[in-house]
């Protein structure tokens, strides 16, 4: 799920207003995570929070692992 | 509700320009808003006015003749949606679609013509913008050239595939981006096509790699 740097956060919610899942919440206007469990009912592993955010406070960490080939 | 001055004033096609002529130019702006999935502009149609992004984000996309969608950019308040087909008078080379609430100011093409007209620091200020988007087009051409930034991606996810042992590093597209000498969308985009390819499975919260081989071989041809 998304990871917010408070400190670079700056309210202005457009990481609210893209996201399909409805876990982001704007809260004494910083981006809040409040449904974790949520963040994949778009069917996909969209990332768009991380794609708008205009001051990189929002991102989306995964791990790389080898899956049974 | 009134175009708000201090917006327009912070807009790069009106740097520069004196409040008072600011004043006289707000006066040709009108407002619209759309909601979330709302079509904006349709691919190949005509455009009536200019429009610039005031709240909310507008997907720019283009679509497949097998019906897959590919989104060139994600436009941020402060951004305009359509200047090409403004400029050049053609149809819309792109869809555009609202993402969430949106609200755009627009002014009609005539309008914009006499302002451009008369006041010609907005007509520099213009050119700027449009020869800022040509450079940013012409890097990404380059980046996409030869699938350089695939084998590029491909080699970092075999560099940072965990093998179970160990603490796991988690990346960010960013992270990749910075790594391969891109743009985060760049990555997304040769993430999605490794996916296609069946290299990678794209999951929450992972990258899982199907198909070591194929990776390997995209590094090679690099």
């Amino acid at each position: 799920m998304p990871t917010v740097d408070v400190e670079k956060c700056n309210g202005c919610g457009l990481c609210v207003s893209v996201c399909q899942c409805n876990i982001l919440v704007l809260v004494n206007n910083v981006a809040t995570v409040v449904e974790r469990e949520e963040c994949w009912r778009c069917t996909r592993w969209c990332t768009l929070c991380e794609a708008v955010c205009p001051t990189a406070a929002i991102t989306c960490p995964f791990e790389i692992v080898f899956g049974e080939e | 509700m009134a175009v708000d001055t201090e917006f327009l004033q912070a807009l790069p096609y009106f740097a520069g320009i004196d409040p008072a002529e600011l004043d006289s130019i707000k006066g040709f702006f009108f407002e619209k808003t759309f909601e979330r999935g709302d079509t904006i502009l349709f691919e190949g149609g005509d455009s009536e006015a200019l429009y610039l992004v005031f709240s909310g984000v507008v997907k720019l996309f283009k679509t497949s003749a097998d019906g897959k969608e590919q989104i060139l950019k994600l436009v941020r308040p402060g951004e305009p949606l359509n200047d090409v087909s403004v400029f050049d008078g053609g149809p819309s080379p792109t869809g555009a679609q609202a993402m969430g609430p949106v609200g755009l100011y627009g002014v009609q093409i005539d309008d914009l013509e006499a302002i451009l007209r008369d006041h010609p620091q907005v007509t520099r200020s213009v050119n700027k913008v449009l020869a800022g988007q040509v450079r940013d087009l012409m890097a990404l051409v380059e980046d996409l050239s030869f699938r350089r930034v695939t084998g590029r991606v491909a080699k970092i996810l075999l560099e940072h595939a965990s093998n179970g042992a160990g603490p796991k590093q988690r990346l960010t597209q960013q992270d990749i981006a910075g790594m391969a000498g891109t743009v985060r969308e760049v990555v997304g985009r040769a993430l999605k096509t490794l996916e296609e390819e069946g290299a990678i499975r794209l999951e929450r919260h992972r990258v899982v790699i199907n198909d070591r081989e194929a990776l390997r071989q995209l590094v090679d041809a690099d």
